[in-house]
């Protein structure tokens, strides 16, 4: 095969690399692969074409369906050839080819006489081809074949069976799952590999039994397991069945820790690792428990190979979040990672060190830090300063040298999300930190006058806006802000404007000077600018010729718009100029509830600069555009709130069922989204019966049957209950589906005339208070809090007894009450005993309401709330003690 | 379906050269749907380690949630991603074999040209090593072995004897450009 496949040219440049595809192009291989026809099979030629069929591909190159059915009908013929490279060629090209179901047929014998042959390669081989292009009703004629393949002596062979079993398991789980006696025969099997493999299909197999798997960890832990990687597994396994139990046996041995703790002894790495995370992994692991995982690891840290030492330190990372100090013995290690060459493991060494620290050894790691951050890329640096944040939050004394450090390298050069991350930081600081406010805010100025990003300037001048005229000295800010309203563009000088009005606005002793200021801004060269100052010097001007008083002025300058700002955008495209001047109270309130599609990846949330939540609309739009359609539901009123999908059955059953909650006053309507899962099934009038026994406040009044629910296109059924309007009336309904099912045949996909009745039985479904609870943040909670009236303040105390732990108890409170947690007060730093959240909503009836929660634990895990509710609404006070009174 | 308890996966194999450009890649998840993201993964692969030292020993670097293990040799870029939960031992453990095997399958001539030469056997070789995202085999002489029965009697087969042979020749190799 050394043999080059073009001819070089002659009149190649010296200097450019030879390739043996130089020059290639599709339409002269697809010519090429005439040769597959030839009576006379050139075994060598094909397999070279083959080759380079295979390199267009790997080069992304893509046929047509034309290009590709030909060159598979082609591939087809050189099953005749004897020749084994060949054969191994073509099994490749047709796997890549990925044929479509009646090109299957044509290969479907060729390949089980293949997977019949004497050759254990063939064997191993056409099975894994065969099982990568059948379809179901194929496979049952495979089967018998492939059960013994599974139990095949040759390890090969029975590894590329349990193999396909594994991708098969996705597809057709009723078929592989008849092949559970030969996997677990395989298990037994004294060919590492085959192990391996037959026990990751077991226990895929198993999955949903947790006794069968409970057992099949127990047998295998008594030593008999062979290789590394079905050690690996096992640990997974067995970690799984830890977890599943710890509910029941809190005290105690926990299961299998011996077994664990045998593997960190094991002779191979992989496996001491794995048994080392497992552990640390634990719920709620104790610090006897940890020692002997964190010693390997620790271990680990000097080894000479990177991606031991990077896998180790990414583990301690992970446990100095929880168990800061079940790492500190790793620290001088952990140290001398800080210059290693891989910045990765530099990075994780550092951030970790951070974790583990204590006050005194502060100022020492910002030393060795200050040395690395010049030579590491921005994502790096940002890890570094979030680490740098919690520092801090965790050692307030600290914050001067903290602070010194982030404006330091606030100075120097770096990316726009590095920067961000480091303004980000400096703001939290200032805000939970009263004595670092002056030296923070001072950094900010500084900061801006030599910043060349408008989003940061905009941001920090609105801050500055806010917190400046609290400080002890505000006439000092006022030269930088002047500064932007000189030297920036037009945005920057706009919001330097407003700023500068806050100034004047809430310090009377300046607003004399300010006025001089913002009289200058009148001459600016930018419309906004100007007309910004000319609002300012009318509205607070000492004639207050606009406005009533003093008050109102203010709040209507600087208040809180309490419209989320996607239903403004909305009511003002649809506003058309007329007489009649545009409405700001006309714009609707409630915010939409989250979309549908949930994001993959969940969102760092920086509770920094960045502006309140507000959802996308669409979901709930479309929503409300589907129940207006619905004539029965059009004298419900205005929908007040969608929940999400509540899942109603569970995955991959015969038919999957969710519900969304439509909340309006005095209605509640249910929406089930039914999805029929079987191909040879029609069903026709879906209903759901729902017994409301369990909820007394509601009476059905509408249901709206789905005619017809063919598979795999999803359909929807409502009912609708009345219940007392402005109430928030919970209860349980059970649900039961109810249908007529029709069988389909699948060749032809006509129905049957005659239907069978039948049921299904789905979980239930509560209204709980939460559901009438819309998630609305205020931007600023403090503000927003005080001007609630006190009067409907409603206080209350609680012991919510022993809790795991207080950030679980914080998210508990949370989700009972449906409301939005504002200014990140919904994350609790570890190790804290006491924790304040801030909540906003806005109750059903377009009740606005603020809670402040504070909660305690002390050391036997007790735990005591303290409740404050305001809202416009002393009633609703009430109500949300109730709610979270029987929560 | 990353769930801790799963079974390892790998998420795509790549030898780029030392432009970055690919000599033969294959991907097992449907994290890169098109061309154009599988490009976009592989450019920014190359660039993130290009300028480290991958070639007494494995390198790893983590970036988007993946973590990718690599070794480089002459102008050949091996890497092995897998998702963030994964056990960065095993990623290794499945580059070295890939690693190994090409060497044992190229005669020691480990370079770009060779490879293309060779190409049949380095995809033959990605085929033995994992199937669908599942580790087939890890061990280079096994995997190398399975590429290269040719013929029925095993004529021209590798023996283990050879492949002993290549092994030491592969390591003395490695000694003299140590030395130099």
């Amino acid at each position: 095969m050394a043999q080059p496949f073009v001819k070089k040219d002659d009149d190649l440049d010296e200097e450019e690399e030879y390739s043996p595809f130089h020059g290639i192009e599709k339409g002269a291989v697809l010519q090429e692969a005439r040769v597959f026809h030839d009576p006379q099979l050139d075994a060598r030629r094909c397999s070279q074409v083959i080759t380079k069929l295979l390199y267009l591909l790997n080069q992304g190159e893509t046929f047509t369906k034309v290009e590709a059915t030909e060159v598979f009908f082609a591939v087809t013929k050189l099953f005749q050839s004897k020749d084994t490279v060949l054969r191994r060629m073509v099994y490749l090209m047709i796997k890549e080819l990925s044929p479509s179901a009646d090109e299957v047929i044509i290969v479907t014998s060729s390949l089980m006489k293949d997977m019949n042959s004497k050759t254990d390669m063939y064997r191993a081989n056409a099975i894994r081809v065969l099982c990568r292009i059948i379809d179901g009703t194929l496979l049952t004629q495979i089967e018998r074949y492939l059960k013994q393949a599974i139990v095949d002596k040759n390890p090969v062979v029975a590894s590329g069976a349990l193999v396909s079993g594994v991708h098969l398991l996705q597809t057709n789980p009723e078929i592989v799952k008849r092949w559970s006696n030969e996997v677990q025969e395989a298990v037994q099997s004294r060919a590492a590999l085959v192990q391996f493999h037959a026990l990751a299909l077991l226990h895929q197999i198993r999955q949903n039994d947790r006794l069968a798997v409970s057992k099949l960890v127990t047998s295998l832990t008594k030593g008999s397991v062979r290789s590394p990687l079905a050690q690996c597994l096992l640990i997974r396994y067995t970690n799984q069945v830890i977890r599943e139990s710890s509910s029941n046996t809190q005290a105690g041995e926990r299961p299998f820790f011996d077994y664990l703790e045998s593997c960190l002894r094991h002779k191979a790495e992989m496996v001491v690792f794995e048994a080392a995370r497992a552990i640390t992994e634990f719920n709620g692991v104790t610090s006897r428990e940890l020692t002997p995982a964190i010693t390997v690891l620790q271990l680990f840290l000097s080894s000479s190979k990177p991606v031991l030492r990077f896998a180790a330190i990414r583990t301690l990372n992970k446990v100095a979040s929880t168990h800061p100090l079940a790492v500190t013995n790793c620290n001088i290690d952990m140290e001398s990672l800080i210059s290693d060459q891989n910045r990765s493991i530099a990075t994780l060494a550092i951030t970790t060190l951070l974790k583990t620290g204590n006050e005194s050894s502060v100022d020492r790691l910002m030393k060795q830090i200050t040395n690395f951050m010049s030579d590491i890329a921005d994502e790096f640096k940002i890890v570094v300063v979030e680490a740098i944040r919690s520092l801090c939050l965790k050692f307030p004394l600290k914050y001067r040298s903290l602070m010194n450090f982030l404006s330091n390298i606030l100075r120097e050069e770096g990316g726009f999300d590095y920067k961000k991350a480091i303004v980000d930081s400096i703001v939290i600081l200032i805000r939970d930190i009263p004595d670092a406010k002056e030296i923070g805010l001072f950094h900010l100025c500084e900061f801006i006058e030599d910043c060349e990003f408008t989003y940061l300037s905009t941001q920090i001048l609105h801050f500055l806006g806010n917190e400046g005229p609290k400080t002890s000295d505000p006439s000092k800010y006022i030269r930088y802000i002047y500064n932007r309203v000189i030297l920036e563009n037009a945005t920057v000088r706009a919001c330097a404007v407003s700023t500068l009005a806050k100034f004047g606005a809430m310090v009377d002793s300046l607003k004399p000077r300010i006025f001089v200021l913002l009289r200058r801004c009148l001459f600016d060269g930018d419309d906004e600018v100007r007309d910004r100052a000319t609002l300012y010097l009318n509205t607070l001007g000492s004639d207050a010729s606009v406005g009533g008083t003093d008050e109102d002025v203010k709040d209507f300058l600087f208040g809180p718009l309490d419209v989320p700002l996607v239903n403004l955008e909305t009511s003002l495209q649809n506003y058309e100029a007329s007489d009649i001047p545009f409405d700001i109270y006309s714009v609707p309130r409630e915010v939409k509830s989250q979309p549908l599609a949930e994001k993959k990846a969940p969102g760092k949330k920086t509770a920094g600069l960045g502006a309140p939540p507000s959802g996308p609309t669409s979901v709930v739009d479309a929503y409300e555009k589907l129940l207006s359609s619905i004539p029965e539901f059009s004298s419900f009123g205005k929908l007040f709130k969608s929940s999400s999908p509540v899942e109603l059955t569970e995955a991959e059953t015969e038919y999957s069922v969710n519900a969304v909650k439509h909340i309006f006053d005095g209605h509640v309507v249910f929406q089930y989204n039914c999805t029929n899962t079987i191909p040879e099934q029609l069903l026709e009038m879906v209903t759901v019966f729902v017994d409301a026994s369990e909820a007394e406040d509601f009476s059905e009044v509408v249901s709206k049957p789905l005619r017809t629910l063919p598979y795999d296109s999803p359909g929807q059924t409502f009912l609708a209950f009345e219940k007392p309007e402005g109430v928030p009336a919970t209860g349980k309904f059970s649900n039961l589906l109810k249908f007529v099912v029709k069988e389909v045949d699948p060749a032809t996909g006509e129905a049957e005339e005659d239907g069978v009745e039948d049921e299904y039985q789905l979980e239930d479904l509560e209204i709980v208070a939460a559901d009438y609870m819309l998630k609305v943040g205020v931007s600023n909670f403090k503000n927003a809090w005080e001007s609630m009236d006190p009067g409907n303040e409603r206080i209350d105390e609680y012991g919510l007894g022993v809790k795991e732990s207080l950030a679980e108890t914080v998210t508990a409170v949370i989700d009972i009450l449906g409301m939005q947690p504002c200014e990140g007060t919904e994350v609790v730093s570890s190790n804290s005993k006491s924790h304040t959240s801030l909540l906003s909503g806005i109750f059903v009836g377009n009740v606005k309401v603020l809670v402040r929660v504070s909660f305690g634990i002390d050391g036997s895990k007790q735990v005591a709330m303290r409740l404050a509710v305001r809202s416009e609404d002393p009633e609703i006070s009430e109500k949300i003690h109730e709610i979270v009174a029987e929560g | 379906m990353a769930a801790p308890d799963s079974c390892p996966s790998i998420k795509n194999i790549l030898l780029l050269d030392s432009e970055g450009k690919r000599v033969a890649v294959k991907y097992y998840s449907d994290d890169w749907p098109t061309l154009s993201a599988k490009l976009a993964f592989e450019k920014s692969v190359f660039t993130k380690t290009q300028k480290t030292n991958a070639r007494t020993e494995a390198e790893i670097v983590m970036f988007d949630g993946y973590i990718v293990v690599y070794k480089f040799i002459q102008d050949l870029h091996f890497f092995v991603t897998g998702g963030d939960d994964e056990n960065e031992l095993i990623l290794a453990t499945v580059l070295q074999g890939f690693f190994d095997a090409v060497g044992l399958l190229l005669r020691n001539n480990v370079d770009k040209r060779t490879a293309l030469e060779n190409l049949d056997l380095i995809l033959l070789c990605l085929d033995e090593i994992i199937d669908g995202g599942i580790i087939l085999e890890t061990e280079a002489s096994i995997i190398a072995g399975k590429v290269a029965t040719h013929g029925l009697d095993g004529a021209a087969s590798l023996s283990e004897q050879t492949i002993t042979q290549a092994l030491a020749t592969a390591r003395e190799h490695l000694a003299r450009s140590l030395l130099k």
